[in-house]
Protein backbone atom coordinates (compact mmCIF):
# COMPACT_ATOMS: atom_id res chain seq x y z
CA UNK A 1 0.00 0.00 0.00
CA UNK A 2 1.58 3.16 -0.87
CA UNK A 3 2.10 5.72 1.44
CA UNK A 4 1.00 8.57 0.26
CA UNK A 5 -1.74 8.78 -2.22
CA UNK A 6 -2.63 12.19 -3.96
CA UNK A 7 -6.19 11.23 -6.31
CA UNK A 8 -7.57 13.44 -8.79
CA UNK A 9 -6.13 16.64 -6.88
CA UNK A 10 -7.46 19.66 -8.28
CA UNK A 11 -6.73 22.97 -7.02
CA UNK A 12 -7.69 26.58 -7.61
CA UNK A 13 -7.10 30.53 -6.41
CA UNK A 14 -9.71 32.66 -5.95
CA UNK A 15 -8.70 36.58 -6.97
CA UNK A 16 -10.97 39.57 -6.88
CA UNK A 17 -10.29 41.58 -10.00
CA UNK A 18 -12.36 44.38 -9.85
CA UNK A 19 -14.77 45.40 -6.99
CA UNK A 20 -16.90 41.92 -5.80
CA UNK A 21 -16.53 40.23 -9.70
CA UNK A 22 -13.88 37.32 -9.44
CA UNK A 23 -11.94 35.08 -10.89
CA UNK A 24 -10.40 31.65 -10.47
CA UNK A 25 -7.20 30.05 -11.59
CA UNK A 26 -6.95 26.56 -11.79
CA UNK A 27 -3.35 26.09 -10.84
CA UNK A 28 -3.36 21.90 -10.32
CA UNK A 29 -6.23 20.16 -12.59
CA UNK A 30 -6.46 16.28 -12.00
CA UNK A 31 -3.23 15.46 -10.64
CA UNK A 32 -2.27 12.03 -9.39
CA UNK A 33 0.88 10.80 -7.81
CA UNK A 34 1.16 8.05 -5.21
CA UNK A 35 4.53 7.68 -2.87
CA UNK A 36 5.59 4.16 -1.58
CA UNK A 37 7.49 4.09 1.84
CA UNK A 38 11.18 3.61 0.96
CA UNK A 39 11.05 5.33 -2.39
CA UNK A 40 12.23 8.57 -3.41
CA UNK A 41 10.17 10.46 -6.22
CA UNK A 42 11.47 13.11 -7.32
CA UNK A 43 8.90 15.70 -8.89
CA UNK A 44 10.44 17.76 -11.73
CA UNK A 45 8.76 20.07 -14.14
CA UNK A 46 8.29 23.67 -15.44
CA UNK A 47 9.06 26.58 -12.34
CA UNK A 48 4.86 27.32 -11.80
CA UNK A 49 3.37 24.22 -12.80
CA UNK A 50 2.10 23.62 -9.28
CA UNK A 51 5.06 21.39 -7.69
CA UNK A 52 5.36 23.45 -4.51
CA UNK A 53 1.61 23.93 -4.44
CA UNK A 54 0.70 20.13 -4.19
CA UNK A 55 3.42 19.85 -1.28
CA UNK A 56 1.58 22.73 0.27
CA UNK A 57 -1.93 20.83 -0.01
CA UNK A 58 -0.11 17.81 1.42
CA UNK A 59 0.94 20.04 4.01
CA UNK A 60 -2.24 21.53 4.51
CA UNK A 61 -0.57 24.77 4.34
CA UNK A 62 -2.29 26.76 1.19
CA UNK A 63 -3.22 29.96 1.22
CA UNK A 64 -7.18 30.79 2.83
CA UNK A 65 -8.30 32.03 -0.90
CA UNK A 66 -7.19 28.65 -2.36
CA UNK A 67 -10.43 25.55 -2.81
CA UNK A 68 -9.14 22.08 -3.40
CA UNK A 69 -11.08 19.00 -4.66
CA UNK A 70 -9.74 15.38 -4.81
CA UNK A 71 -8.81 13.68 -2.17
CA UNK A 72 -4.88 12.81 0.16
CA UNK A 73 -4.89 9.33 1.61
CA UNK A 74 -2.16 9.20 4.23
CA UNK A 75 -1.71 5.43 5.54
CA UNK A 76 -4.61 4.52 3.61
CA UNK A 77 -6.83 7.33 5.01
CA UNK A 78 -7.64 10.37 4.16
CA UNK A 79 -6.02 13.18 4.99
CA UNK A 80 -8.52 15.38 6.80
CA UNK A 81 -7.42 19.04 7.72
CA UNK A 82 -7.25 17.85 11.63
CA UNK A 83 -5.06 14.84 10.61
CA UNK A 84 -2.96 17.31 8.69
CA UNK A 85 -2.63 19.58 11.71
CA UNK A 86 -1.67 16.68 13.70
CA UNK A 87 0.32 15.07 11.63
CA UNK A 88 2.50 17.43 9.77
CA UNK A 89 6.27 18.50 11.28
CA UNK A 90 5.90 15.03 13.16
CA UNK A 91 5.10 12.29 10.39
CA UNK A 92 5.09 14.02 7.79
CA UNK A 93 8.11 16.95 7.22
CA UNK A 94 8.52 19.74 4.70
CA UNK A 95 11.94 21.36 4.12
CA UNK A 96 10.51 24.44 1.92
CA UNK A 97 11.64 25.60 -1.24
CA UNK A 98 11.87 29.64 0.39
CA UNK A 99 14.68 30.65 3.32
CA UNK A 100 11.82 33.02 4.39
CA UNK A 101 10.17 30.51 6.34
CA UNK A 102 12.59 30.58 8.75
CA UNK A 103 11.99 32.72 11.55
CA UNK A 104 13.60 35.68 11.21
CA UNK A 105 13.46 36.57 15.10
CA UNK A 106 14.86 33.42 16.27
CA UNK A 107 18.15 32.18 16.85
CA UNK A 108 18.80 29.24 13.58
CA UNK A 109 19.57 26.55 16.17
CA UNK A 110 17.05 26.70 18.58
CA UNK A 111 14.75 26.55 15.21
CA UNK A 112 16.17 23.02 14.55
CA UNK A 113 16.12 22.14 18.01
CA UNK A 114 12.05 22.52 18.31
CA UNK A 115 11.58 19.77 15.78
CA UNK A 116 13.40 17.28 17.81
CA UNK A 117 10.58 14.62 19.79
CA UNK A 118 12.67 12.31 21.42
CA UNK A 119 16.08 12.73 23.01
CA UNK A 120 18.58 15.82 23.44
CA UNK A 121 17.72 18.53 21.26
CA UNK A 122 20.80 20.28 21.41
CA UNK A 123 22.62 17.74 20.76
CA UNK A 124 20.88 16.31 17.93
CA UNK A 125 21.09 20.10 16.26
CA UNK A 126 25.04 19.89 16.77
CA UNK A 127 25.30 16.79 14.94
CA UNK A 128 22.98 17.69 12.25
CA UNK A 129 24.67 21.01 11.79
CA UNK A 130 28.25 19.53 11.88
CA UNK A 131 27.09 17.19 9.16
CA UNK A 132 26.38 19.81 7.08
CA UNK A 133 29.43 21.92 7.97
CA UNK A 134 27.86 25.05 9.64
CA UNK A 135 29.96 25.64 12.18
CA UNK A 136 29.18 25.60 15.95
CA UNK A 137 28.77 29.99 15.88
CA UNK A 138 25.93 29.39 13.39
CA UNK A 139 23.52 27.68 16.23
CA UNK A 140 23.34 31.28 17.66
CA UNK A 141 23.02 33.46 14.56
CA UNK A 142 19.82 35.22 13.19
CA UNK A 143 18.63 33.82 9.55
CA UNK A 144 19.70 37.50 8.32
CA UNK A 145 23.49 36.47 9.04
CA UNK A 146 23.54 33.29 7.32
CA UNK A 147 24.39 33.34 3.63
CA UNK A 148 22.03 31.63 1.04
CA UNK A 149 23.42 28.24 1.53
CA UNK A 150 23.65 28.18 5.35
CA UNK A 151 19.91 29.00 5.46
CA UNK A 152 19.51 26.24 3.33
CA UNK A 153 21.24 23.57 5.13
CA UNK A 154 19.16 24.88 8.48
CA UNK A 155 16.02 23.84 6.82
CA UNK A 156 17.40 20.67 6.14
CA UNK A 157 18.45 19.72 9.14
CA UNK A 158 15.28 20.36 10.31
CA UNK A 159 13.77 18.16 8.62
CA UNK A 160 16.77 15.86 9.37
CA UNK A 161 16.28 15.74 12.90
CA UNK A 162 11.86 15.50 12.68
CA UNK A 163 12.17 11.77 12.09
CA UNK A 164 8.82 11.97 10.02
CA UNK A 165 7.88 9.15 7.47
CA UNK A 166 7.00 11.05 4.74
CA UNK A 167 9.51 13.96 3.64
CA UNK A 168 8.36 16.53 1.00
CA UNK A 169 11.68 18.33 -0.21
CA UNK A 170 10.81 21.39 -2.05
CA UNK A 171 13.74 22.50 -4.10
CA UNK A 172 16.05 21.68 -0.77
CA UNK A 173 19.34 21.99 -2.95
CA UNK A 174 19.69 25.37 -4.98
CA UNK A 175 22.64 27.84 -4.14
CA UNK A 176 24.55 24.58 -2.57
CA UNK A 177 28.23 23.40 -3.40
CA UNK A 178 28.72 19.91 -4.55
CA UNK A 179 29.96 18.81 -1.46
CA UNK A 180 26.82 19.51 0.52
CA UNK A 181 24.25 18.70 -2.08
CA UNK A 182 26.30 14.96 -2.25
CA UNK A 183 25.55 14.69 1.50
CA UNK A 184 22.14 16.22 1.33
CA UNK A 185 21.26 13.86 -1.18
CA UNK A 186 23.03 10.74 0.37
CA UNK A 187 21.12 11.38 4.01
CA UNK A 188 17.49 11.37 1.27
CA UNK A 189 18.34 7.68 0.12
CA UNK A 190 19.78 6.85 3.24
CA UNK A 191 16.49 8.01 5.29
CA UNK A 192 14.64 5.96 2.10
CA UNK A 193 16.65 3.01 2.42
CA UNK A 194 15.26 3.24 6.01
CA UNK A 195 11.04 2.72 5.37
CA UNK A 196 10.71 6.69 4.91
CA UNK A 197 9.19 7.93 1.71
CA UNK A 198 10.54 11.02 0.07
CA UNK A 199 9.34 13.68 -2.48
CA UNK A 200 12.10 15.72 -3.36
CA UNK A 201 10.79 18.14 -5.54
CA UNK A 202 13.66 19.65 -7.50
CA UNK A 203 15.10 21.32 -10.64
CA UNK A 204 17.91 19.33 -10.35
CA UNK A 205 17.28 16.30 -12.88
CA UNK A 206 20.82 15.46 -12.84
CA UNK A 207 21.10 15.04 -8.97
CA UNK A 208 17.51 13.40 -8.77
CA UNK A 209 18.79 10.85 -11.11
CA UNK A 210 21.52 9.67 -8.97
CA UNK A 211 19.21 9.13 -5.87
CA UNK A 212 15.87 8.70 -7.00
CA UNK A 213 13.50 5.54 -7.99
CA UNK A 214 11.14 7.29 -10.18
CA UNK A 215 10.29 10.43 -11.79
CA UNK A 216 7.03 12.38 -11.99
CA UNK A 217 7.53 15.46 -14.45
CA UNK A 218 4.52 18.71 -14.01
CA UNK A 219 3.57 20.71 -16.79
CA UNK A 220 0.95 23.27 -15.92
CA UNK A 221 -0.44 22.11 -13.12
CA UNK A 222 -0.36 18.22 -13.57
CA UNK A 223 1.23 15.45 -14.18
CA UNK A 224 2.46 14.38 -17.77
CA UNK A 225 4.80 11.77 -17.16
CA UNK A 226 5.79 9.49 -14.35
CA UNK A 227 8.79 7.48 -15.75
CA UNK A 228 11.78 4.96 -13.95
CA UNK A 229 14.78 7.27 -13.39
CA UNK A 230 16.63 4.86 -16.15
CA UNK A 231 14.83 6.31 -19.08
CA UNK A 232 16.66 9.58 -18.63
CA UNK A 233 19.57 9.28 -20.79
CA UNK A 234 20.99 9.81 -24.49
CA UNK A 235 18.45 12.66 -26.56
CA UNK A 236 15.70 11.75 -23.88
CA UNK A 237 14.25 9.21 -26.83
CA UNK A 238 13.03 6.66 -23.90
CA UNK A 239 10.74 9.58 -22.14
CA UNK A 240 6.94 8.94 -23.17
CA UNK A 241 5.82 12.87 -22.84
CA UNK A 242 6.87 15.86 -25.69
CA UNK A 243 7.51 17.67 -22.64
CA UNK A 244 9.92 15.55 -20.86
CA UNK A 245 11.99 15.11 -23.90
CA UNK A 246 11.54 18.94 -24.19
CA UNK A 247 13.06 19.66 -20.55
CA UNK A 248 15.74 16.62 -20.84
CA UNK A 249 16.62 18.53 -24.06
CA UNK A 250 17.06 21.91 -22.38
CA UNK A 251 19.58 20.94 -19.61
CA UNK A 252 23.27 22.71 -19.87
CA UNK A 253 24.86 19.25 -20.57
CA UNK A 254 22.77 18.35 -23.35
CA UNK A 255 21.64 20.23 -26.08
CA UNK A 256 20.80 23.54 -23.84
CA UNK A 257 18.02 24.34 -26.62
CA UNK A 258 14.42 26.24 -25.47
CA UNK A 259 11.43 25.77 -26.44
CA UNK A 260 9.31 28.34 -27.59
CA UNK A 261 6.69 30.02 -25.75
CA UNK A 262 5.46 29.55 -21.93
CA UNK A 263 3.24 27.84 -20.01
CA UNK A 264 -0.18 28.05 -19.91
CA UNK A 265 -1.88 30.56 -17.61
CA UNK A 266 -3.69 29.11 -14.89
CA UNK A 267 -7.09 31.77 -15.68
CA UNK A 268 -6.63 30.61 -19.12
CA UNK A 269 -5.79 26.65 -19.23
CA UNK A 270 -6.32 25.57 -23.23
CA UNK A 271 -9.27 23.39 -23.39
CA UNK A 272 -7.45 20.20 -24.73
CA UNK A 273 -4.42 19.13 -23.90
CA UNK A 274 -2.35 21.51 -21.58
CA UNK A 275 1.03 21.29 -23.57
CA UNK A 276 -0.91 21.61 -26.70
CA UNK A 277 0.17 25.37 -27.65
CA UNK A 278 3.78 24.27 -27.23
CA UNK A 279 3.49 20.94 -28.94
CA UNK A 280 5.00 19.99 -32.06
CA UNK A 281 3.28 16.58 -32.93
CA UNK A 282 -0.68 18.07 -32.08
CA UNK A 283 -3.43 17.49 -33.76
CA UNK A 284 -7.11 18.16 -34.02
CA UNK A 285 -7.67 15.69 -31.60
CA UNK A 286 -5.44 17.02 -28.82
CA UNK A 287 -6.95 20.37 -28.89
CA UNK A 288 -10.44 18.78 -27.95
CA UNK A 289 -9.82 17.27 -25.27
CA UNK A 290 -7.38 16.58 -22.26
CA UNK A 291 -6.14 13.19 -22.25
CA UNK A 292 -6.06 10.60 -19.58
CA UNK A 293 -2.93 9.39 -17.73
CA UNK A 294 -2.22 6.08 -18.89
CA UNK A 295 0.33 2.95 -18.35
CA UNK A 296 2.56 3.11 -21.15
CA UNK A 297 6.30 0.78 -20.93
CA UNK A 298 6.10 0.45 -17.50
CA UNK A 299 5.62 4.42 -16.48
CA UNK A 300 2.50 6.84 -17.26
CA UNK A 301 1.86 8.99 -19.49
CA UNK A 302 -0.51 12.02 -20.54
CA UNK A 303 -0.98 11.99 -23.99
CA UNK A 304 -2.08 10.82 -27.20
CA UNK A 305 0.66 10.16 -29.54
CA UNK A 306 3.19 8.54 -26.80
CA UNK A 307 4.94 5.11 -27.33
CA UNK B 1 35.01 49.34 -21.05
CA UNK B 2 36.05 47.03 -18.38
CA UNK B 3 34.76 46.39 -15.33
CA UNK B 4 37.79 45.72 -12.56
CA UNK B 5 38.22 44.67 -8.98
CA UNK B 6 41.25 45.87 -7.81
CA UNK B 7 42.47 44.28 -4.69
CA UNK B 8 39.37 44.49 -2.89
CA UNK B 9 38.60 43.56 0.47
CA UNK B 10 35.40 43.33 2.32
CA UNK B 11 33.84 42.72 5.98
CA UNK B 12 30.86 44.24 7.92
CA UNK B 13 31.71 46.26 10.67
CA UNK B 14 34.26 45.13 12.79
CA UNK B 15 33.40 41.56 11.86
CA UNK B 16 36.05 38.65 9.98
CA UNK B 17 37.15 39.53 6.33
CA UNK B 18 34.76 37.89 4.38
CA UNK B 19 37.46 38.04 1.45
CA UNK B 20 41.00 40.14 0.64
CA UNK B 21 43.09 40.82 -2.19
CA UNK B 22 40.86 39.13 -4.89
CA UNK B 23 41.56 40.97 -8.42
CA UNK B 24 38.70 40.06 -10.81
CA UNK B 25 38.36 42.00 -14.17
CA UNK B 26 35.83 41.40 -16.83
CA UNK B 27 36.03 42.47 -20.29
CA UNK B 28 32.74 43.80 -21.97
CA UNK B 29 30.94 41.02 -23.77
CA UNK B 30 32.86 38.49 -22.37
CA UNK B 31 31.32 35.57 -20.02
CA UNK B 32 33.25 34.64 -16.95
CA UNK B 33 32.02 31.99 -14.34
CA UNK B 34 32.43 33.06 -10.75
CA UNK B 35 32.64 29.58 -8.20
CA UNK B 36 33.66 28.96 -5.22
CA UNK B 37 31.88 27.06 -1.80
CA UNK B 38 28.50 28.11 -0.26
CA UNK B 39 29.21 30.86 2.24
CA UNK B 40 32.99 31.70 1.29
CA UNK B 41 31.12 35.59 0.34
CA UNK B 42 30.48 35.44 -3.56
CA UNK B 43 27.56 36.95 -3.28
CA UNK B 44 28.92 40.02 -1.04
CA UNK B 45 31.45 40.17 -3.86
CA UNK B 46 28.68 40.56 -6.27
CA UNK B 47 27.20 43.04 -4.08
CA UNK B 48 29.94 45.08 -3.81
CA UNK B 49 30.63 45.24 -7.90
CA UNK B 50 27.38 46.03 -8.09
CA UNK B 51 27.68 49.17 -5.31
CA UNK B 52 25.14 47.57 -2.93
CA UNK B 53 28.06 47.51 -0.64
CA UNK B 54 31.25 49.78 -0.42
CA UNK B 55 34.73 47.93 -0.27
CA UNK B 56 36.21 48.20 2.58
CA UNK B 57 39.61 47.91 1.09
CA UNK B 58 40.47 48.40 -3.00
CA UNK B 59 38.12 49.59 -5.47
CA UNK B 60 36.25 48.88 -7.97
CA UNK B 61 36.24 50.44 -11.31
CA UNK B 62 34.43 50.92 -14.64
CA UNK B 63 36.42 51.68 -17.89
CA UNK B 64 39.06 53.01 -15.07
CA UNK B 65 36.93 55.25 -13.45
CA UNK B 66 35.55 55.06 -9.91
CA UNK B 67 31.48 53.67 -10.05
CA UNK B 68 29.07 57.10 -11.13
CA UNK B 69 26.50 58.31 -8.23
CA UNK B 70 22.98 59.02 -8.86
CA UNK B 71 22.83 57.80 -12.58
CA UNK B 72 21.83 54.55 -13.44
CA UNK B 73 24.30 51.81 -12.35
CA UNK B 74 26.40 50.28 -15.63
CA UNK B 75 26.60 47.12 -13.29
CA UNK B 76 23.97 45.59 -12.53
CA UNK B 77 22.79 42.63 -10.03
CA UNK B 78 20.36 39.89 -10.31
CA UNK B 79 19.81 38.27 -7.15
CA UNK B 80 19.60 33.74 -6.60
CA UNK B 81 16.07 34.83 -4.43
CA UNK B 82 13.54 36.78 -6.76
CA UNK B 83 11.20 37.02 -3.93
CA UNK B 84 13.47 39.61 -1.82
CA UNK B 85 14.44 41.57 -4.49
CA UNK B 86 10.98 42.65 -5.56
CA UNK B 87 8.94 44.54 -3.39
CA UNK B 88 5.68 42.51 -2.17
CA UNK B 89 3.26 45.77 -2.43
CA UNK B 90 3.78 47.00 -5.54
CA UNK B 91 2.13 45.12 -9.00
CA UNK B 92 4.82 43.83 -11.52
CA UNK B 93 4.40 46.78 -13.45
CA UNK B 94 6.07 49.16 -11.17
CA UNK B 95 8.99 46.78 -10.22
CA UNK B 96 9.84 46.53 -14.28
CA UNK B 97 9.70 49.96 -14.34
CA UNK B 98 12.82 50.47 -11.96
CA UNK B 99 14.92 49.72 -14.74
CA UNK B 100 13.92 52.35 -17.32
CA UNK B 101 11.01 52.35 -20.22
CA UNK B 102 9.96 48.87 -21.10
CA UNK B 103 11.05 47.23 -24.09
CA UNK B 104 8.47 45.40 -25.47
CA UNK B 105 10.77 43.08 -27.54
CA UNK B 106 12.88 42.18 -24.15
CA UNK B 107 9.80 41.32 -22.38
CA UNK B 108 8.27 39.07 -24.98
CA UNK B 109 11.48 37.03 -25.35
CA UNK B 110 11.86 36.51 -21.78
CA UNK B 111 8.11 34.95 -22.02
CA UNK B 112 6.85 37.51 -19.76
CA UNK B 113 3.19 37.64 -20.65
CA UNK B 114 1.54 40.96 -20.66
CA UNK B 115 -0.94 40.09 -18.20
CA UNK B 116 1.57 39.53 -15.57
CA UNK B 117 2.30 43.07 -15.31
CA UNK B 118 -0.90 44.03 -13.42
CA UNK B 119 -0.55 40.98 -10.65
CA UNK B 120 1.10 40.92 -7.47
CA UNK B 121 4.46 39.18 -6.47
CA UNK B 122 2.90 36.72 -4.74
CA UNK B 123 0.63 35.69 -7.62
CA UNK B 124 3.65 34.60 -9.42
CA UNK B 125 5.95 31.28 -9.65
CA UNK B 126 9.45 32.23 -8.54
CA UNK B 127 10.23 31.41 -11.95
CA UNK B 128 7.96 33.99 -13.14
CA UNK B 129 9.24 36.51 -10.68
CA UNK B 130 13.13 35.78 -11.82
CA UNK B 131 12.19 36.89 -15.25
CA UNK B 132 11.06 40.45 -14.07
CA UNK B 133 14.23 40.31 -12.26
CA UNK B 134 16.47 39.77 -15.71
CA UNK B 135 14.28 42.34 -17.59
CA UNK B 136 14.51 45.32 -14.90
CA UNK B 137 18.08 44.27 -14.65
CA UNK B 138 18.92 44.86 -18.69
CA UNK B 139 17.65 48.51 -18.97
CA UNK B 140 19.38 50.35 -22.30
CA UNK B 141 22.22 51.45 -19.57
CA UNK B 142 23.65 48.22 -18.24
CA UNK B 143 27.02 46.96 -19.46
CA UNK B 144 27.89 44.26 -16.67
CA UNK B 145 25.60 42.06 -15.45
CA UNK B 146 26.31 39.89 -12.33
CA UNK B 147 23.97 36.77 -12.11
CA UNK B 148 24.14 35.40 -8.60
CA UNK B 149 22.71 32.05 -8.94
CA UNK B 150 20.01 33.83 -11.22
CA UNK B 151 18.65 30.69 -13.12
CA UNK B 152 19.15 28.16 -10.06
CA UNK B 153 15.44 28.34 -8.74
CA UNK B 154 14.61 27.68 -12.50
CA UNK B 155 13.65 24.77 -14.88
CA UNK B 156 15.89 23.57 -17.98
CA UNK B 157 13.71 24.85 -19.93
CA UNK B 158 13.39 28.28 -18.79
CA UNK B 159 17.28 28.54 -17.67
CA UNK B 160 18.02 27.65 -21.54
CA UNK B 161 15.59 30.44 -22.59
CA UNK B 162 16.45 33.63 -20.52
CA UNK B 163 20.26 32.75 -20.84
CA UNK B 164 19.53 32.84 -24.83
CA UNK B 165 18.30 36.07 -24.38
CA UNK B 166 20.92 37.38 -21.90
CA UNK B 167 23.86 35.93 -24.04
CA UNK B 168 22.22 37.08 -27.17
CA UNK B 169 22.04 40.74 -25.36
CA UNK B 170 25.54 40.31 -24.32
CA UNK B 171 27.00 39.59 -27.63
CA UNK B 172 24.89 42.43 -29.34
CA UNK B 173 25.54 45.30 -26.77
CA UNK B 174 29.62 43.99 -26.08
CA UNK B 175 27.57 43.67 -22.29
CA UNK B 176 29.85 41.76 -19.80
CA UNK B 177 28.49 39.01 -17.67
CA UNK B 178 29.83 37.73 -14.28
CA UNK B 179 28.20 34.21 -13.89
CA UNK B 180 27.87 32.80 -9.83
CA UNK B 181 26.96 29.15 -10.39
CA UNK B 182 27.23 25.95 -8.21
CA UNK B 183 26.20 24.44 -11.59
CA UNK B 184 29.68 23.15 -13.09
CA UNK B 185 27.55 22.18 -16.33
CA UNK B 186 26.04 25.49 -16.64
CA UNK B 187 29.12 26.97 -16.41
CA UNK B 188 30.66 25.17 -18.30
CA UNK B 189 28.29 25.52 -21.19
CA UNK B 190 27.90 29.25 -20.90
CA UNK B 191 31.81 30.69 -19.88
CA UNK B 192 34.76 31.71 -21.92
CA UNK B 193 36.56 31.50 -18.43
CA UNK B 194 36.27 30.58 -14.94
CA UNK B 195 37.42 31.95 -11.44
CA UNK B 196 37.94 30.62 -8.72
CA UNK B 197 36.86 32.23 -5.55
CA UNK B 198 38.89 32.18 -2.76
CA UNK B 199 37.55 32.26 0.82
CA UNK B 200 38.73 35.14 3.28
CA UNK B 201 42.71 36.89 3.02
CA UNK B 202 43.69 34.30 0.16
Amino acid sequence: MSILEVEDLSISFKQYTRGLKQKHHHVITSLNVTLEAGEILAVVGASGSGKSLLAHAILGILPSNASMSGTIKYAGDELTAARQMALRGKEIALVPQSVNYLDPLMRVGAQVRTSVKQGDAALAQRKVFERYHLQSDVENMYPFQLSGGMARRTLLSTAMVSEANVIIADEPTPGLDPVVILEALHDFRELADNGCAVMLITHDIESALKIADKIAVFYAGTTVEVAPVDDFFGNGEALRHPYSKALWRALPQNDFVPIRGSQPHPSALPAGCLFEPRCEKVTLECRQARPEMRNLRNGMVRCIHAT
Amino acid sequence: MQLEAKDVGFRYGNGPWLFRGVNVTVEPGEIVGLTGPSGCGKTSFCKVLAGYEKPVEGSITVNHSLLPKNVYHPVQLVFQHPEKAINPRWKMIKTLREGGPLDQELLESLGIEREWLTRWPNELSGGELQRFCVARALGKGTRFLIADEMTTMLDAITQAQIWHVVLEMAKKRGMGVLIVSHEAKLIQRLCHRVIEFHPANA
